[in-house]
């Protein structure tokens, strides 16, 4: 579904990511762990297509397309969500009218017909329950004035709406209480299928506990630099990232 | 051309000595003599070259041009149909055209000649020219020296209009450069509430240049919406006076939306007269094109315990610029002053530009004032957050843009009017979702 190969970006002169390699199955949830400025954000923003980054080198096909040839409407469009890290709030954009123009502009690319106000209706109540999120939070302004758990909550209920073939959750769960982050969990779980793919960015281990990966990366100065099962984000809580940062030192060395 | 010496043969002929008016306008000729047309050395005209829109070819003779009244059902904007109709022809008060809805006891409209000679002489005597005091210039006094051929309304005490006064001006601009003076005296009475919406229409594709100077006294507990609609399109020029003065516990709301024209120059002035007065002024200009829309504010508090709100938005593409100055002054009387000023803009194109200056003169000492002015782009984050749920670039810029109009649009009460305008924005920002 996702292949990474060498994938190196840098925004303005600071090289970030330094050959990236990665690939996801339909059915996988894979986990990207790190310590701080690793890259994790940065590699989500560059598969999203971001414009600040600027991709020096690699490439990543996505559903057997060129991903970086593609603009960040299209990719959206072909199946891939961003979950941000820090949802942008903008005033005098309903979520819902948002979200309603998101899916239309989707089905029109996929050459299917639009939703009418019921149908809408009808699937927007559905995915709501899924996030546990309320009404009167969707006719306000877009994530204005939202809790970071609200904001974390839409996100996800936008994920819903769009059923993605790919979602990246860019670290959901900073910033989450347990409930918060128990909802969020709860809706990724209800949403995950055999033709549906996650990749979960994540400092920490706690939001595995909830959704069980298949696979952890480590990605420690733009690289992975170790990958395993889900074992090895219980190793990296009780250690630490040091041990990483040690095992890779002695590798360079 | 030299405005001094064309005007000058206008005023000889047309300005008559029988008139009741005619020492205000032999005074105003008198100032305008001296002044002459403002240059952009002039502080307040630094942005607006007024010289330039007086053209050699300029039409200007004081005489209305026939209109068909079927005609005029093309200028009725949406839910405005049973309104109470004013029209103006080329700056000229047209008794015949207008229609009132409303009942003569609650609403008189008759030219100003008339109400500067009857039971209404002492309220002209009093306010006509008001706005002299706060626009000290020579396109106010040239509009002044010909006020005989406009309007006089008055909202009866205690009148609750039940429709809005629509204010026409149309300018047959078939022949040539045509230009307009409408001068409107109104007469908001106490207990009283009216909605006054003005609205501007071209005849013909030359051009044309409107100066206009309406007057209004909202008096004790009174209650004015005012709306000021600008859409005439390229060729289009006006420099426009709305000079607002309330009385104690009066309350103003005015709105301005400036779609198109090419040089347009607003002045809007709220003279805080009375304690305990309220006032919010809200303006949109969103400009394309060579459009210049240049708006001067001034709210001037006379007295203690008022209130005033202001915020104005610009979006400009193109060649467009948008201008906006912000005076407020509390004098030395008028403690527990609130007045409160917002102007954002946002560039959409290179060659795009706003100017914005806030100027806060502050003589009391116990007061709450704010301002605050912001010029800048659409947000990248914004903008990319949209275009990452799949929706295009284009279209992801009109729902922010339509997004940042949207706090002045909902400001519209009349709701038809409102969806009207709506529509128009949207069509502009190519919102096609």
């Amino acid at each position: 579904m996702l292949k990474i190969e060498n994938l190196q970006a840098r925004i303005e002169e600071k090289e970030i990511l330094k050959g990236i390699n990665l690939d996801i199955k339909p059915g996988e949830i894979h986990a990207i762990m790190g310590p701080n400025g690793s890259g994790k954000s940065t590699l989500a923003s560059v598969l999203a297509g971001r414009a600040d980054y600027e991709v020096t080198g690699g490439s990543v096909s996505f559903m057997g397309k060129d991903l970086l040839d593609l603009s960040p409407e299209d990719r959206a469009k072909e199946g891939l969500f961003l979950a941000f890290q820090y949802p942008v709030e903008i005033p005098g954009v309903s979520t819902t009218n948002f979200i309603k123009s998101a899916v239309n502009e989707k089905r029109k690319y996929l050459g299917l017909e639009p939703l009418d106000a019921v149908q809408f209706l009808k699937t927007m109540k559905e995915k709501m329950k899924l996030v546990e999120i309320d009404q009167s939070l969707l006719s306000r302004s877009l994530n204005e004035g939202f809790s970071g758990g609200e904001k974390k909550r839409n996100e996800i209920f936008q994920m819903a709406m769009l059923d993605p073939k790919l979602a990246i959750l860019d670290e959901t769960d900073s910033g989450l209480d347990i409930d918060a982050l128990r909802i969020v969990a709860n809706g990724v779980n209800q949403l995950r299928n055999k033709d549906n793919a996650f990749l979960i960015v994540t400092h920490y281990q706690r939001l595995l506990d909830y959704i069980v990966p298949d696979f952890v990366h480590v990605l420690y100065n733009g690289r992975i630099v170790k990958s395993g099962t889900k074992e090895l984000a219980f190793e990296l809580e009780e250690k630490g990232y040091d041990f990483i940062k040690a095992e890779v030192n002695e590798a360079t060395a | 051309m030299d405005a001094k010496i064309f005007f000058k043969e206008i005023y000889q002929h047309q300005v008559k000595d029988a008139s009741n008016l005619k020492s205000f306008q032999q005074k105003n000729w008198d100032a305008f003599s001296e002044l002459g047309l403002p240059a952009i050395k002039h502080e307040e005209w630094k942005y607006t070259k007024v010289k330039n829109l007086f053209k050699d070819g300029l039409i200007y003779d004081q005489q209305a041009s026939s209109i068909n009244k079927d005609a005029l059902s093309n200028f009725i904007l949406p839910g405005t149909e049973k309104a109470n109709h004013v029209f103006f022809v080329n700056g000229i008060y047209q008794p015949e055209l207008t229609e009132i809805s409303d009942s003569t006891d609650l609403l008189v409209i008759k030219t100003l000649e008339a109400a500067s000679g009857d039971e209404d002489s002492a309220f002209v005597d009093a306010y006509l020219g008001g706005s002299y005091g706060y626009n000290s210039d020579g396109i106010n006094a040239l509009n002044a020296s010909f006020s005989s051929v406009g309007a006089f309304i008055k909202v009866r005490k205690g009148a609750v209009l039940t429709q809005p006064i629509v204010i026409h001006h149309i300018s047959d601009a078939q022949a040539g450069l045509r230009f307009n003076q409408p001068r409107i005296l109104i007469s908001i009475e106490s207990l009283s509430q009216a909605t006054i919406i003005e609205t501007y229409n071209r005849i013909g594709t030359n051009e044309s240049l409107t100066n206009e100077v309406i007057e209004i006294c909202v008096e004790k507990e009174a209650n004015l919406r005012y709306i000021k609609i600008q859409n005439e399109g390229a060729g289009a020029n006006h420099t426009g006076t709305t000079h607002i003065r309330q009385l104690a516990k009066a309350v103003t709301h005015a709105v301005t939306i400036t779609l198109s024209g090419s040089v347009v120059r607003n002045n809007l002035n709220m003279v805080m007269d009375g304690e305990f007065g309220e006032s919010h002024m809200f303006g949109l200009y969103l400009l394309d094109g060579n459009t210049q829309a240049d708006n001067h504010t001034i709210v001037d508090n006379a007295m203690p315990n008022c209130f005033s709100n202001e915020l104005y938005k610009g979006i400009m593409d193109g060649s467009s610029s948008g201008i906006f100055n912000g005076k407020i002054f509390v004098r030395k009387d008028a403690q527990k002053t609130n007045a409160y000023q917002t102007n954002k803009n946002i560039l959409m194109s290179e060659n795009s530009s706003a100017n914005t200056k806030p100027q806060l003169e502050i003589f009391a000492d116990d007061v709450k004032c704010s301002h605050g002015c912001t010029i800048g782009k659409l947000d990248d984050d914004a903008l990319f957050y949209l275009r990452a749920r799949g929706i295009s670039e284009q279209n992801a810029k009109a729902l922010l843009l339509h997004a940042f109009a949207a706090d002045i649009l909902q400001q519209i009460e009349i709701e038809e009017l409102r969806a009207y305008i709506d529509g128009l924005i949207s069509d502009r920002l190519t919102l096609s979702i």
